[in-house]
């Protein structure tokens, strides 16, 4: 097992770079990073859709929120891989199917979990935002959201986490990350797979256990800060 | 039917359901049991005990499934018997290392979530059935798992779904399930929209039965439902 | 009586089939203190609720500085710039330290420039004698404390009128003593304010009219002294009787 790591250690962290194209845990944390980042304001935004007054725009939104949910994430995968090229004219990359099929999911997933924080704020929040002459949106960005992703900060740590993992996903369309990486080292060394996966999956634990460990800290010492522990 | 498909790729698709219905079944049923089981072990005072279902859980929650699974496919075998590994190499041994990697890994999170709809009745639940004479045994059984079982429910529900979902994810390893056939249809037939359609109608029909289910469960279970239609 | 800075007339406010608000009509003048009280249920913190149009109505007029509240083309967001409120749950924003929260209002919805919003704030922190939390945060309060920055953060927009929904009744009692000193204070000062409360003490002594409201209607609207000295009313005999029983 030490020999695999000395002779790869290289190939799980960037893949074949600079030789070849990046890849490994950096091509993941890009992956997860990207596809987190993009999620969020569509996932603002769907969570504010159901929360608001009007009907047909709650509606709306939980059709796409549960439509979504309601299949595999490799649906999903093959659906971007299928309709993207189809809608845009353009052969798309691996990489940026890979981004759109976890953006729209998480963003899904994120939609509900921010939807519980917003439902969690008490209506004398806003009352009093409001009492103070704030306008809607005002009241909403300064008053509810705030407070509402901070209630929710353990939720979105996990779906988080989970993106990182379900970008493993990738590499059933040749997405050139981690667990690709790791295959192709399997397939060059032929004869120790279980030493081969035992370092992919201790690198994706530690990776996602302190992740998860550290972002909690964080949230631990804002409480404290605010007097809310 | 013969509209959408012609009856023998119909069939393999069909097939394909089955497997990912089995999948889901099987998997479920083994996970429920172990998650119980591990909740369980967890309550003990031995802490070895403890450690080991935290360490479970841990590695179950943060590695992804796909990872686990191949951990099993690809790897495990170098670890069993020849005996027993050729007995599953001749019996779909994807089929069973995919439905061992699907129960493990729910299993962690739905104990977690029993957990949690434990801790979450207060103490003082158990101290009351207690000054009434209860045993322990009878308080568990009348008042404690009962009220945490309701509020288990909605993850649980939600547990199943995702385990129903990623029942997918066996494709990876050859199981012939329902993404595996839409995938093998699609590359001979290039009727891409077509099938990928179909399948994800057939997705969405198992996720929103499943969702029908668990509320249905919910309102069985809710005291007071009866009031709440009224009111 | 100058003019009426809130005047309401023929209110009527249903919830459902209740008919909590019933033909209510008052005027308010500038500087006078008005105590509304009555049994739980008579519809005082819905009527105060009506004033900054927190509730709807269904029918009649409320006029506040002039301005139909409850009229369509109303910008309720200016409207309520002019119109302090102080709700029974405080309701100060937990993720903004108190200075922030004062300035709030000020900085974010009349874009004042922020030197100016803080030094307002802090003297207005020093009023209610919080001046050294002005950098903690409402999770460090104490109930009495988080309630008199709440007023604070009322004051901040400089209204000429300020309203109160049961300003001590979620505090412990050795905290209601210190919220009523500040309101009594702003009193002594000049303001306009108009108190939904069952603290007694606090009418008879800073109040200018009691109001007495009964299962939605107005049952008496007079001064403190024939209030509590000649109750000719019984069920005011039994309301006072009943608030003494609380204390």
């Amino acid at each position: 097992m030490l020999e695999i790591i000395q002779d790869y250690w290289l190939t799980f962290l960037i893949g074949q770079y600079p030789n070849g194209p990046l890849g490994g845990l950096a091509m993941t944390l890009i992956v997860a990073v990207l596809s987190i980042l993009m999620s969020f304001p569509i996932a603002i935004g769907l969570a504010v859709a159901r929360s608001s007054t009007w009907r047909w725009l709650r509606l709306a939104s939980a059709c796409v929120v549960n439509f979504v949910r309601g299949i595999p994430l490799l649906m999903l995968i093959f659906w971007c891989y299928f309709v993207i090229p189809i809608m845009t004219g353009y052969a798309v990359s691996g990489f940026w199917t890979l981004v759109c099929a976890l953006t729209i999911y998480e963003a899904s997933y994120l939609s509900e979990v921010i939807r519980a924080g917003i439902a969690s704020i008490p209506k004398g929040q806003t009352e009093a935002a409001r009492s103070l002459g704030g306008s809607y949106m005002l009241t909403v960005r300064s008053v509810v959201l705030p407070q509402a992703l901070f209630n929710v900060l353990p939720g979105i740590t996990s779906q988080f986490i989970s993106t990182i993992k379900e970008t493993s996903l990738g590499y059933v369309i040749a997405v050139n990350e981690l667990t690709f990486a790791a295959n192709q080292i399997n397939n060059q060394l032929l004869t120790q797979p279980l030493q081969v996966f035992t370092i992919l999956a201790v690198i994706y634990f530690l990776l996602c256990f302190l992740l998860s460990r550290g972002l909690s800290a964080i949230e631990t010492s804002i409480r404290r800060k605010r007097g809310l522990l | 039917m013969d509209f959408l498909l012609p009856a023998d790729q119909m069939a393999l698709l069909l097939g394909g359901v089955r497997t990912t219905v089995l999948l889901f079944a099987i998997a479920w049923v083994i996970a429920f049991a172990l998650a119980i089981a591990l909740v369980v072990i967890r309550a003990t005072d031995y802490r070895p005990c403890r450690w080991f279902v935290d360490a479970f859980v841990a590695y179950h929650r943060n590695v992804p499934l796909l990872v686990q699974v191949m951990f099993w496919y690809f790897g495990m075998p170098e670890l069993l018997p020849e005996t027993i590994r050729f007995w599953l190499y001749d019996h779909n041994a994807e089929f069973c290392f995919a439905v061992i990697a699907l129960a493990l890994g729910s299993a962690a999170y739905q104990a977690e979530d029993i957990r949690s709809g434990l801790r979450a009745i207060p103490a003082t639940q158990f101290e009351a059935a207690r000054a009434l004479g209860c045993s322990y045994l009878e308080t568990m059984r009348y008042i404690v798992v009962p009220q945490a079982l309701r509020i288990s429910l909605p993850p649980l529900v939600g547990r199943a779904l995702l385990l129903f979902k990623n029942t997918s994810i066996a494709m990876a390893i050859g199981v012939a399930e329902l993404t595996y056939r839409t995938r093998e249809i699609e590359n001979l037939t290039f009727k891409t929209f077509q099938i990928f359609g179909i399948a994800t109608v057939l997705y969405l029909i198992g996720t929103f039965s499943l969702m029908a289910l668990g509320s249905w469960i919910e309102r069985r279970t809710t005291p007071g439902r009866k009031e709440h239609r009224n009111a | 009586m100058t003019a009426a800075i809130v005047s309401l007339d023929h209110v009527n406010k249903w919830y459902g089939p209740h008919h909590v608000l019933q033909d209510v009509s008052l005027e308010i003048g500038k500087g006078e203190v008005v105590v509304i009280c009555g049994p739980s249920g008579s519809g005082k913190s819905t009527l105060i609720r009506t004033i900054n149009a927190l509730e709807p109505i269904r029918d009649g007029k409320l006029l506040l500085n002039g301005v139909d509240v409850h009229g369509k083309g109303t910008d309720l967001n200016k409207l309520r710039q002019s119109v302090g409120f102080v709700f029974q749950q405080f309701n100060l924003f937990p993720h903004m330290s108190v200075l922030d929260n004062v300035t709030f209002a000020p900085i974010r919805i009349q874009k004042r420039p922020r030197a100016e919003a803080e030094a307002l704030a802090r003297e207005l922190l020093a009023k209610v004698g919080l001046a050294e939390k002005a950098d903690s945060f409402p999770g460090f309060l104490s109930g009495g404390q988080q309630q008199r920055v709440a007023i604070a953060r009322a004051l901040a927009l400089q209204p000429p009128v300020i309203l109160f929904d049961e300003p001590t009744s979620a505090l412990d009692p050795e905290m209601v003593g210190e919220v009523l000193q500040v309101m009594k204070s702003l009193a002594r000062d000049g303001m306009t304010m108009v108190c939904v409360t069952h603290e007694m003490g606090f009418a008879r002594e800073v109040g200018d009219r009691i109001v007495f409201m009964d299962q939605g209607r107005i049952v008496v609207d007079t001064t403190p002294e024939l209030f509590f000295d000649a109750p000719d009313h019984p069920r005011i005999k039994r309301f006072l009787s009943d608030v003494k029983g609380e204390h």
